[in-house]
């Protein structure tokens, strides 16, 4: 068996794919989970941020940290809060 | 003051109570007054790993029922000072274990001035399992570099990070450690297997140790002796580090890289 190996060369490196496939299993598991416990917590929220940066990029130019998304979820809704601070000389 | 540690994994035959064991023993041979619980109600197994299957009188449930008291049921260990056994019972009532009776062991040990209170768990998330973590100050993760085994252990942190008695009272959080075993440095050069550092980042815990195959594990079983008292074994140094970690002590993680073998050896195996 070793000896067909040594000859055969190297076997697929299947570690990267446990890997890649426990990432997504275990990030969509914790989603569900704090979903249950009502904790914070959305997958979309970074790239709903870049997105509306882009947007008011378009008309006005801002820094990063001039827009916050934040997400609340209470027991009957969850609350989106956007904050978009705007630079003094913006017109 | 006691310290409650857990040592849990979600999944089975990873070596829980292989890590229990020699964490226990570990501890008490580091001048520490410990005691190692089998949770595992049904499936007693700590008192064979630990040697000391033939002098069980008194168990858990009958501690929890009053049928006997601490001095009668603890066990203790003939090689190691500082270190007793707490047998489970062989009972077949899986809901023997009532948070209530479990909180009245643990204070009768508190009073006793353990200063480490080791749980062994059950596999599994059912109730011998959560009476395990329930009451834990720290968790030890026991997990395999393998898919099932990692995903179980996040199961299991989600369980800690919700329904321990530290998080349903909302006080500071169950410290987690992960405790990789059976790592097999070779086959993580390969690519076959996954490596510490990946399983690190899935599960974002600091690390307490890594363990690696060895045939000794088994041989240790075989004889009742904890890993850890193998001091000429590679499993054991392993665990020793793990203990000294555990008590506050900085120490390189060992055992990571593969031996390189020589021409014949990678020819013919070992």
């Amino acid at each position: 068996m070793k000896l067909l190996e040594f000859f055969r060369g190297k076997r697929d490196e299947t570690a990267n794919i446990a890997k890649e496939r426990l990432s997504v299993v275990i990030a969509h598991e914790r989603n569900k989970r704090s979903d249950a416990s009502g904790v914070k917590h959305a997958v979309y929220l970074p790239k709903l941020k870049k997105d509306i940066l882009e947007v008011i990029r378009k008309y006005v130019s801002i820094d990063d940290e001039d827009v916050t998304v934040k997400l609340e979820k209470s027991e009957d809704r969850d609350v989106l809060e956007l904050n978009i601070n705007l630079p003094d000389h913006a017109a | 003051m006691s310290k409650i540690i857990v040592v849990t994994s979600g999944k089975g035959g990873v070596g829980k109570t292989t890590t229990s064991a020699s964490i226990a023993a570990g501890l008490a041979r580091a001048g520490r007054k410990t005691v190692v619980i089998d949770f595992d109600v049904g499936l007693r197994n700590l008192d064979l790993i630990m040697g000391c299957e033939r002098r069980v009188v008194y168990d858990f449930v009958n501690l929890i029922n009053g049928e006997s008291n601490l001095k009668q049921t603890l066990i203790r260990d003939k090689r190691v000072d500082n270190l007793w056994i707490l047998p489970a019972s062989q009972t077949r009532d899986k809901d023997a274990l009532t948070k209530e009776g479990v909180e009245k062991v643990l204070k009768d040990l508190m009073r006793d001035k353990f200063e480490y209170i080791i749980c062994d768990s059950p596999a599994g998330i059912e109730q011998g399992a959560r009476m395990a973590l329930y009451y834990a100050d720290e968790a030890i993760v026991v997990t395999n570099p393998e898919v099932s085994s990692v995903r179980d252990s996040d199961r299991i942190l989600g369980i800690l990070q919700s329904k321990s008695r530290r998080a349903e009272l909302n006080q500071s959080p169950v410290t987690e450690r992960l405790l990789v075993t059976r790592y097999d440095a070779e086959r993580v050069d390969t690519g076959q297997m996954l490596s510490v550092n990946d399983i690190v980042e899935l599960l974002a815990i600091p690390l307490l140790g890594v363990i690696p195959e060895s045939s000794v594990v088994l041989e240790s079983s075989n004889q009742g002796r904890p890993v850890v008292l193998e001091n000429d074994s590679a499993a054991g140094q392993a665990y020793d580090d793990a203990v000294a970690r555990l008590l506050g002590e900085k120490r390189p993680m060992r055992f990571l890289t593969a031996e390189k073998k020589g021409f014949f050896k990678r020819l013919f195996g070992r």
